[in-house]
């Protein structure tokens, strides 16, 4: 019972991270929703896996986002932290962020008959941060938001793949990549900065 | 000591060590004497027997067990890594020429070592993940640190991110596929996401946008290279997800998607190419029709078009190897590769011009060149089963070969006063001349290839037999 009522505690905390990360303005609050994202997925995971393993992806989680942290805060010219100007408006963000949440209701049940046994908060979990990380890469071609779709995308994924493979190799390999895209996206903010410094 | 260690722990090694080289001499000579050291050894060295050499007694064996899994490159693999590490070496030697091997050797020995981890990895499945793995190396050696990372690279990395979660899942489901085999539903799940995984990875009609996007915007030597390895890794994915499932290899359905997707890539390809003003696009069209025929040959009787997929790596490889050494010998002395900069080049860059045109011609199955013997059995293939896809297939190539020829009337467009010379440099000289010397030789003799191409299909074990 107790478990139940943390995983959909995990999905509210899912839900309130990924929308905070469609519609922040400034790169400090983005990251923040990133890092609390990751307790989430940590959650959900841990329903399959061992916490050992969970707790690789929590802490390889939070690796990624502290070196895309560090490296905005240790550029020469420092990113406007509050961006000026959005392509869509909030109402727009808000009505899709609505509709990725229908979906994952509406799919959660379809992918359970799927994967039995995977459980309801697992999949509206997985899909419900997908969908959010494809709107965000839909939306933006920015480099801190598009590595943070990525990530977000990822980390849906992650959840799902979770129930169906247990492996200590992916579980590795997987950690590992988000850290690259951390430094992938850490080096594109440098690469950026020094090119407008020049 | 073991395979995986040779083949894919010493090049990492090697490679990371050589991000410390600050000339572009020793990064060329570390990064191509490794490669074709490694290229030998693959085919001198036996896997899992006892190699004498007087006195001494050593063993390679084949596995090398990481966090559970084991990562095997068995006796049937040699052939491939010769194939690739011999390629790499040529890509490592031309890159000083151009002035790319500082960037190219560290970061291409790292790429291709998790590459060919990737096709050691057990289970196969796992494969997607090391070679996201490459994509996330590649990314510093697409966008230099003194510059934004430019629109190609940010989707190139997205697109291919991307493709690694369908793969995995698609592996799943397949395995689930096989045991019950009446589940059509779950076929039919699996089955898309294989389709979606593959579509993203090889950057399938429509999503291959960012190949032109890059070839304009960043070195193409160094995309040349990301072009030639990469869909060619992925395509030896493909084809294990063939010989494991038989399922997919027996489906109609599938069959009929590769066939279609690669027609797609090969038609789209060869008209765009035709239709382009930027010599860099045109190569980068050149490449989607070249995986579009590797699609093509996948959808035909499996022994056949194993065959022809392996006929077609080397061609590949040296046609798109000195296609973007032309072009990065033009790119440094010109403004843009665009047709108003580099026109009437042929006369001051006229090996360049050569090998640019070429190249071009073996990828449009020119006789004589290397391209024509895999496209001509791939053609005959096909023209058995379907007049109709033959025809589009001439499209495709019609398209590639008009492009090639306007290409030529372009770069020979010069002012008749205008004296021919040479401004190529010496090494640049030498390696357009072994380049297109190998494409004649491959195209005239293309059976010299055999003793290393019969025996890949064993790699196989169900669509090489």
């Amino acid at each position: 019972m107790i478990i139940t009522i943390v995983s959909w505690t995990a999905i509210v905390i899912l839900l309130i991270t990924s929308t905070g990360l469609l519609l922040y303005r400034d790169w400090r609050w983005g990251l923040g929703f990133l890092a609390g994202q990751y307790a989430g997925v940590f959650w959900l995971v841990l329903q399959h896996w061992p916490l050992g393993m969970a707790a690789a992806k929590l802490v390889g989680g939070w690796m990624a986002t502290a070196s895309i942290g560090m490296t905005l805060l240790n550029l020469p010219q420092q990113p406007e932290s509050i961006e000026k100007y959005w392509t869509q408006g909030r109402t727009f963000r808000l009505f899709m962020i609505g509709m990725a949440a229908l979906l994952a209701l509406a799919a959660a049940s379809i992918i359970e008959s799927i994967l039995p046994g995977i459980g309801i908060p697992v999949v509206i979990g997985g899909v419900l941060l997908t969908s959010m990380g494809l709107l965000q890469l839909g939306m933006t071609t920015q480099i801190l938001r598009v590595i943070l779709g990525l990530l977000t995308t990822l980390s849906g994924f992650e959840i799902l793949y979770a129930a169906m493979e247990g492996s200590v190799l992916v579980a590795a390999l997987l950690v590992v990549i988000n850290l690259g895209l951390g430094l992938v996206g850490a080096y594109w903010l440098t690469a950026s900065s020094e090119e407008k410094a020049a | 000591m073991s395979a995986p260690l040779i083949w894919i722990f010493l090049p990492l090694i090697v490679g990371g060590l050589s991000l410390l080289i600050t000339r572009e001499r020793s990064a060329t000579m570390i990064g191509g004497g490794t490669a074709i050291i490694l290229a030998v050894a693959a085919l001198l060295v036996p896997i899992d027997e006892a190699l004498s050499l007087g006195s001494f007694s050593l063993k390679v064996a084949s596995s090398f067990q990481i966090l559970g899994r084991n990562l095997t490159l068995d006796s049937s693999e040699a052939p491939l890594l010769a194939i690739l590490f011999g390629v790499t070496a040529l890509w490592f030697f031309g890159a000083e020429s151009v002035g790319v091997a500082r960037r190219l050797t560290p970061f291409g020995l790292i790429i291709i070592s998790l590459l060919v981890a990737s096709i050691a990895v057990q289970p196969f499945l796992f494969a997607a993940l090391l070679i996201e793995l490459s994509v996330l190396a590649a990314v510093p050696l697409l966008s230099p640190l003194d510059q934004t990372p430019s629109r190609g690279v940010i989707r190139f990395l997205i697109y291919q991110t991307l493709g690694m979660p369908f793969i995995l899942i698609a592996g799943w489901f397949s395995a689930g596929v096989e045991a019950s085999p009446g589940d059509l539903a779950l076929t039919i799940q699996s089955t898309m996401m294989l389709g979606l995984g593959f579509a993203f990875l090889l950057a399938v009609f429509p999503l291959y946008n960012w190949i032109p996007l890059l070839m304009e915007e960043n070195s193409p030597y160094i995309v040349g290279f990301l072009l030639w390895l990469l869909p060619t890794v992925t395509s030896i994915l493909g084809m294990s997800f063939l010989d494991r499932y038989a399922w997919l290899r027996t489906s109609e359905q599938v069959i009929s998607a590769l066939r279609v997707a690669g027609l797609l890539m090969v038609v789209t390809g060869g008209v765009w190419m035709a239709f382009q003003r930027h010599l860099g696009r045109m190569m980068a069209f050149a490449a989607v029709a070249e995986t579009g025929f590797i699609l093509l040959s996948l959808s035909l009787d499996p022994k056949m078009g194993l065959s022809i997929v392996f006929l077609l790596l080397l061609p590949r490889g040296l046609g798109l190897a000195l296609w973007v050494l032309s072009l990065s010998i033009l790119d440094s002395n010109t403004e843009s590769l665009r047709f108003s900069s580099v026109q009437g080049l042929a006369r001051t860059y006229p090996l360049a011009t050569a090998g640019l045109i070429i190249a071009a011609l073996s990828t449009a199955g020119f006789p004589l060149l290397a391209g024509f013997p895999p496209r001509l059995a791939l053609w005959n293939s096909l023209a058995q089963s379907s007049l109709g896809i033959s025809f589009w297939l001439l499209i495709g190539i019609l398209g590639l070969a008009t492009g090639a020829i306007r290409m030529l009337a372009v770069m020979v467009m010069a002012d008749e006063k205008t004296a021919w010379t040479s401004k190529e440099s010496l090494a640049q000289r030498g390696m357009l001349s072994i380049g297109m010397i190998g494409l004649f030789i491959l195209g005239l003799f293309p059976q010299a290839a055999n003793p290393i191409l019969d025996k890949l299909p064993l790699m196989f074990q169900h669509l090489g037999h």
